[in-house]
Order: structure tokens, then C-alpha cells, then sequence
């Protein structure tokens, strides 16, 4: 039972890894970036939440690269846009709805779980669920054997 | 001259495949004695013939001979050596043929080694030889290295700058001896389901140590690559090449497990035969991803589908077969083996079906916005925020459960005893979570809990290697691999959750802090190199008044291909990466610098290296203790020694 909860915990845990990448040291280190933000935050914590945001983007030039890494005058763009929504006050799945109904999904890295997603986010779920099934009769079968 | 002689020796081995594949096949009679030496033969002269027409390719890149299509394409004349020899592979064709090569290498190793009965052997060949001419009638009539061009031009197309690097002319030979070596374990499962024999695992066990090793190498090449040439500090950016490689290392890691269970107990009998099936169909499957340029675009896939079908087709076959096989001899096996819930083989069992999900994570994760695209258009993109919500938690889970397992007997094990004796690992996790706690702020769950999970990893494995104290050196091998698992853990935590960033557009003169870090930028030189030209950044790093030391990353410009590309600057303590990237020239010798300080990043490919020595040390004692135990039913001390 530990190991269940430790697991449960494990789990919640890892699920912030990515929103918590790299916050920047310095509010200035953005302001001078590659391509013309000249309206950074200087509030930290606003400057990570667009930081944050920007990397939950993909780029829809360069393929690869999210919105915060990206040098195209596109990625430019939409680093105004969201910095304008958050100035606006608007909530970070506002946003991100916002950039979903202009550019469609494929601007959003994380699939947003919809119909024709819910095989997407769940297979791997399902995956260990019958796997755990099927392990657990084989072990049941093989311990029925030994004794 | 030299490409019809290619272009022969293509032709030559294609019939030898053949020859290879029929005699091979037939060799699984029981009194085929003559087919059995034909194929043995014929696996060595393919190998001789696939040699040659790589060789000759080689030699047409290194001599410039741009009367070869491949060769004009993608080399120059003004190109380093390391890198015209490393462009035989850095393009379609050529790295097909490689892709051939490898793996007649290791249809002459399963003849020349004869591991396992002479008919066993005989099937594997006859299944290689198959594979064989699969590739070979890919290459000669889609993908062929040596057609001609007329006129040949005076110069070459030159090679992408990105490619141009010693990290990834190494990178392709290595995967692709991860990605084919699983060929050996696939054509070994096959011809155990058509032979019916047991103790294929035995001898197919060399040839799934070196695939995996040589996936852990290519992997961790790939990823040391990304980081120190694409410039954004990241090792890992899940984009579906990437997956394409980490989804038989999945598999292929989840086989060795498996197949040792196999081995040592006679447990999960075809269970294994379709992981080796599984393993092989995914390296398959990556070609398909990487080479048929779906992954661009479907559309750009459905304008020039030759090659793309071709591949499909292959993979249908070859898939379809070997479960069409397996789904018919398969249940001729006996199974059912006997073993309690609290045993060796149940932690195995569980140990699979975590990374068999892991892989359905990044299968789906990869394939999925494919398929629905192809289906109505409707384009989604799966980034790493997908896999950080899926494969983490599961990977994780794994990672907690990879102690218990080496604690616990084969057949009866005591997980109450096991879990008293993993104690003092316990205890390095709390010092390690607790550290991280005192010491770094802001205080994170997710880094706590990963240095909590290392520790675990790394003091389970100092227990295990304490236990076996004396025992050969193979015997190392497992706390060895884990003890990798909770290194790479490390780095990959402290880079990701500690990475500080800094970027300014500098002047001459000016300093900027990056971390605990003073830089001042002294300006940029242009320098010449032998196909490029380069804007060489200096930075001094400040140790107060004084210059520590001078770091030049540069951004270069290839004029050949016409592309530019950054080279980083890393100064590493071992424990810390300092890492600059040179920007765009902002006007008046003012300069866009990034700078990254990533904590612990060396240890990623550390962790990836002790793995793989965890790999070798098993391979050395497999390959030295052949002749002493030719039994199935290994003795008690080669128990011990895994």
C-alpha cells in the first residue's frame, strides 16, 4: 500500500517537470532577446508565467521549436500576442484557446483532450492497465504451478 | 569505373541473399547438412560483396567523384576528410547501405559463431537472408547509391553544416548497430518458433547485449549532439526521430530482462519470442519515420510515396510474417513455468510491463498526429508536455521498482526480506532528497523526489555490487546498468529544474552574469575554417578583476550549402556546464549572447556511458564462460552472475 501511495506521489510529482523548466534569472535576460519583446515583465513572476507559456507553443514555421526558442518573426508574433493577453488579464487557458481558435492546435505542444484525442492521452494508460492485468493472471497461473 | 563495380557487387549480394535465405530456410530440416553449409557460406561472401559496394561508395565520396548522383549531392571537395567519409552515411542511400552492411556483419557473426543447434542457426540465417534481399531490392531499385550523373559537375552540393560534426559521423553507426543487431534476436526468435528448439535465448543473448549497448551509445550520442549543436542547452526534445530510436531501446531493454527470465527459469517462453519480434519491428519502424519522409509531412510522403510504400511493405512483411509464425507455432511450445508471486521473475514480468507502456507512450506519442492527419487533415501537435504527463510517471514508477527486483530470488523470493536489506538504500534517498531540500531553492517536489529516486537507484546498486564482492566481474553488470539509470536521473533533473539562462546583446567591453558567472564579451574575430567562415566570439570569464579564462563560441557560415550554424562554447567542472551560444551580429560589433549554466548536465551521458559498461561486462562474461557450460539449465554460478 506504501508503494501504491509513494507511486501516486511519484506520479503527481513528474507531472510539473516541464511548466517548471529553466525559470529565467534575470527579468533583463529576456527583455534583450533575439527578436524585438521589447515588452518584458518586470514583475518575475509574470515574466515566467509568458516564459512558460511561450514554451508550451510550437512554432508554426520551424516545426521543432517552440515559440520561446524560435528566432522566426512568426514566433515574435505570438510572443506579442500572449504578452498582450496577459496584460489583458486573460487566464493561461484563455490564452492558449485563444491561440488554438487563430492558429488551430497544432500551435498547442500539449494535444488538448477532445474526442479525437482520447485515444492519444489514454492508450498508454490502457496499455499498462491490460499489461498489469495479463502480468498478474500469468503470476497467479505460475504461483498456482509451484505450490 | 568504381560505381559499376558497386553497382555489381549490389547485384551479387542481392543473389547471394537469395541463395542464403532458400539454404537457410531449408537448413532447418533435420537432415539438410548441405543446405546448412551453403548458408553459412553464402552469410560470409554477402558479406564479402556488401563490403565491396560500401567500400566503393566510400571511396567515390573521398575521391570526389561527382560523377555519382549521391556523391555530387551531398559532398564537396572542400570537405574535411572525416566528414566526405561520414557523408557516405549522412544521406538516404548511402545510410541504407550501411543499413545493409550492419547487418550482413551480423548474419556473418551467427554463422561464424554457430551459438545454439546447427538447425537453430540455419533458420536465423535463412530469416537474415530474407532481410537481406528485402534491403538489397530497396537499394537497387529505389534508393540506389551509384547511378550516374552526366555531366558531372565540378563541385559537389556539399554536406548540411549540422552534419558536419565528429558526434554525429559516429552517431549513424552506432544506432544502426542498435537498430540491426535486434535483426539477430528476430531472426534467432523465428527460427526457434520454426525449429521449435528451446535455448534460442542462449544464443541469441550476445547479439541482444550488443544491440542494446550499442542503442545506449547511439542515444546518448544523439543526445550529447543535440545539445552541444543545436544551441538551446536541451539533450532531449522528443521529436519523433529521436523516438524513433528510444522505441527499441524500450523494447530491446524489456527483451533483456525477459530473456533472462527465459534463460534462468524457462518463465515467459513466448512472451519473449514476441518481444524479439516487437524489437525488431520498431528499429523497422523507425527507418520507416526517419527515411520515407512522412515526418516532414504526410503530404510531401504522398508526392514521392516510392520509397515510403516500399519500406511499408517491407515492414508488412516482414511483421506480418513473423507473427503469422509466431501465432502458428507459438502455442506448440510448452510453457508454464512455476514461480511464486514473490519472485525474481514476477518483478521481471513487471519490469516489462512498464516499458512495454513506456513504448506505447512514445509509439503513440509519435504515430498518432500521423495517422490523423492522414485520416481527415486535422493536425495536432504532441510536445513534450504529452510526455511529460505520460512517459514520466511511468518511467518513474519503473525506476522505483528496479531495486527490488536483483533482492529477490528466482522461483521463491522474500519481498519483506528484500525490502529490509534494501534499507541503507533507503537511507541514501533520504539523505539525497533531504539535501536537495537544505540546500537548493526554491524547494521543488519533482527535484526532491527524482534525487530521491537516484539515490535509491544508486545505493540499491552499491548494496548489490557489496553482496557479490569477489564474484566475477560480469556479475557487476546489472547493479552497473542501474546504478546508470540513477546518474542520468540526476543530470537530467538538474538540467532541466536548475538550468539558469541568461541572454544580452552585448557590446565590446560589456559584462553580463549568467548563474554564478561573470562574462565580458572582448569582441568577435572572423576566422577561415577549411569550408566555412566563422564569427569567433571571445568571452572572458571573470574571476573578479582577472581573466580566468577565455571561451569562443562561434557562429559559423557554410558558404557551399549556404547555411549557417552556431558552435557552442562548453566549459564543463564535470558537475556544472557553463554553455555560450554566439547570436546574431546586432550592428556596431554588438552581439547576441545566450548563456546557459546547466547543473549536473555532464552525468546524463555519464549515467548513458555506465550503462552501457554495465552491457559490456555482461557481454565479456557471456562471450568468456560459452565453452564451459554447454548445458540449457545454467549452474548455480551463472545465476550469480546475472
Amino acid at each position: 500500500m506504501k508503494a501504491v501511495i509513494a507511486l501516486l506521489l511519484m506520479m503527481a510529482a513528474t507531472a510539473d517537470i516541464t511548466p517548471t523548466l529553466a525559470a529565467p534569472t534575470s527579468s533583463d535576460a529576456a527583455s534583450a532577446g533575439v527578436t524585438a519583446v521589447a515588452d518584458s515583465f518586470s514583475n518575475p513572476a509574470t515574466e515566467a508565467r509568458a516564459r512558460n507559456l511561450q514554451r508550451q507553443l510550437r512554432c508554426l514555421v520551424c516545426q521543432g521549436e517552440s515559440i520561446d526558442e524560435s528566432g522566426s518573426p512568426f514566433a515574435a508574433d505570438v510572443r506579442h500576442l500572449v504578452r498582450e493577453q496577459i496584460v489583458d488579464g486573460k487566464s493561461d487557458q484563455q490564452i492558449e484557446n485563444f491561440l488554438a481558435a487563430r492558429y488551430g492546435d497544432f500551435i498547442l505542444m500539449k494535444p488538448p483532450l477532445q474526442p479525437n484525442t482520447w485515444l492519444l492521452w489514454l492508450a498508454p494508460f490502457l496499455v499498462l492497465v491490460a499489461g498489469g492485468s495479463v502480468g498478474w493472471f500469468t503470476v497467479k497461473k505460475a504461483s498456482r504451478r509451484s505450490t | 569505373m568504381t560505381g559499376e563495380l558497386g553497382q555489381l557487387a549490389l547485384c551479387f549480394a542481392l543473389a547471394l541473399s537469395l541463395v542464403m535465405a532458400a539454404s537457410g530456410l531449408l537448413g532447418t530440416r533435420p537432415a539438410s547438412l548441405a543446405a546448412r553449409r551453403i548458408a553459412s557460406g553464402s552469410a560470409m561472401g554477402l558479406l564479402v560483396f556488401v563490403a565491396l559496394a560500401f567500400g566503393v561508395l566510400t571511396y567515390a565520396f573521398v575521391t570526389s567523384d561527382f560523377s555519382i548522383i549521391d556523391v555530387a549531392n551531398n559532398s564537396h571537395t572542400l570537405k574535411p576528410l572525416i566528414y566526405k567519409i561520414s557523408g557516405v552515411w549522412a544521406n538516404h542511400e548511402g545510410s541504407m547501405l550501411l543499413w545493409v552492411l550492419v547487418l550482413s556483419i551480423y548474419a556473418a557473426l551467427v554463422a561464424g559463431l554457430q551459438r545454439g543447434g546447427e538447425r537453430l542457426t540455419s533458420g536465423a540465417l535463412g530469416v537474415q537472408g530474407l532481410l537481406a534481399a528485402a534491403f538489397l531490392l530497396f537499394i537497387i531499385f529505389t534508393s540506389n547509391p551509384f547511378l550516374r550523373l552526366d555531366p558531372a559537375p565540378f563541385e559537389g552540393a556539399g554536406l548540411n553544416p549540422l552534419l558536419q560534426d565528429p558526434g554525429l559521423a559516429m552517431h549513424p553507426p552506432m544506432l544502426y548497430a542498435g537498430y540491426v543487431g535486434l535483426s539477430a534476436s528476430f531472426a534467432y526468435a523465428a527460427a526457434a518458433l520454426l525449429v521449435g528448439e528451446d535455448g534460442w535465448t542462449r544464443a541469441a543473448r550476445p547479439f541482444m547485449l550488443v544491440a542494446w549497448i550499442a542503442l545506449t551509445c547511439g542515444i546518448a550520442l544523439g543526445s550529447w549532439w543535440a545539445y552541444y549543436e543545436l544551441g538551446w542547452g536541451g539533450f532531449w526534445f522528443w521529436d519523433p526521430v529521436e523516438n524513433a530510436s528510444l522505441m527499441p531501446w524500450l523494447i530491446a531493454t524489456a527483451l533483456l530482462h525477459s530473456a533472462l527470465a527465459t534463460e534462468k527459469s524457462g518463465a515467459f517462453r513466448t512472451w519473449t519470442l514476441l518481444l524479439a519480434i516487437a524489437g525488431f519491428s520498431m528499429s523497422l519502424i523507425g527507418t520507416f519515420l526517419v527515411r520515407s519522409g512522412v515526418l516532414s509531412s504526410v503530404h510531401a510522403f504522398a508526392s514521392d510515396p516510392t520509397r515510403g510504400f516500399f519500406i511499408m511493405v517491407l515492414i508488412a512483411l516482414a511483421i506480418g510474417g513473423a507473427l503469422a509464425l509466431f501465432a502458428w507455432r507459438a502455442p506448440t511450445l510448452q510453457g508454464g513455468a512455476a514461480f511464486e508471486i514473490q519472485s525474481r521473475e514476477s518483478m521481471l514480468l513487471l519490469n516489462n510491463v512498464f516499458l512495454v507502456a513506456a513504448c506505447a507512450c512514445v509509439f503513440v506519442g509519435t504515430l498518432y498526429p500521423l495517422v490523423l492527419d492522414a485520416i481527415n487533415g486535422t493536425k495536432i501537435s504532441v510536445g513534450p508536455p504529452y510526455f511529460a504527463l505520460t512517459f514520466a510517471p511511468i518511467f518513474f514508477a519503473l525506476l522505483l521498482l528496479v531495486p527490488l527486483g536483483p533482492q529477490l530470488n528466482w522461483k521463491r523470493g522474500d519481498l519483506k526480506a528484500a525490502w529490509r536489506s534494501l534499507y541503507p538504500a533507503l537511507g541514501l534517498a533520504g539523505i539525497a532528497a533531504l539535501t536537495v531540500l537544505a540546500l537548493v531553492s526554491p524547494r521543488s517536489v519533482s527535484a526532491t523526489g527524482a534525487f530521491a529516486v537516484a539515490g535509491w537507484l544508486i545505493g540499491a546498486s552499491i548494496l548489490d555490487i557489496r553482496k557479490r564482492k569477489g564474484a566475477r566481474a560480469s556479475a557487476f553488470a546489472a547493479a552497473l546498468a542501474h546504478a546508470g539509470l540513477g546518474i542520468s536521473l540526476m543530470g537530467v533533473a538538474g538540467t532541466t529544474l536548475w538550468r539558469s539562462e541568461a541572454l544580452s546583446v552585448l557590446a565590446p567591453g560589456q559584462t553580463m552574469t549568467v548563474g554564478p558567472y561573470t562574462l565580458r564579451f572582448d569582441g568577435v574575430t572572423r576566422e577561415k575554417g577549411p569550408n566555412y567562415i566563422a564569427d569567433r566570439g571571445h568571452i572572458a570569464l571573470m574571476d573578479g578583476d582577472k581573466v580566468s579564462t577565455t571561451l569562443l563560441p562561434e557562429h559559423r557560415f557554410y558558404p557551399a550549402e549556404g547555411q549557417d550554424m552556431n558552435d557552442t562554447a562548453i566549459r564543463t567542472t564535470g558537475w556544472r556546464d557553463l554553455y555560450l551560444a554566439l547570436g546574431d551580429d546586432r550592428g556596431g560589433g554588438r552581439f547576441t549572447l545566450r548563456a546557459y549554466v546547466s547543473p549536473l548536465a555532464p552525468l546524463i551521458w555519464l549515467g548513458g556511458l555506465v550503462m552501457a559498461l554495465g552491457g559490456f561486462l555482461s557481454l565479456w562474461g557471456r562471450l568468456r564462460v560459452k565453452e564451459a557450460e554447454p548445458k540449457p539449465a545454467a549452474p548455480a554460478a551463472a545465476l550469480a552472475a546475472e
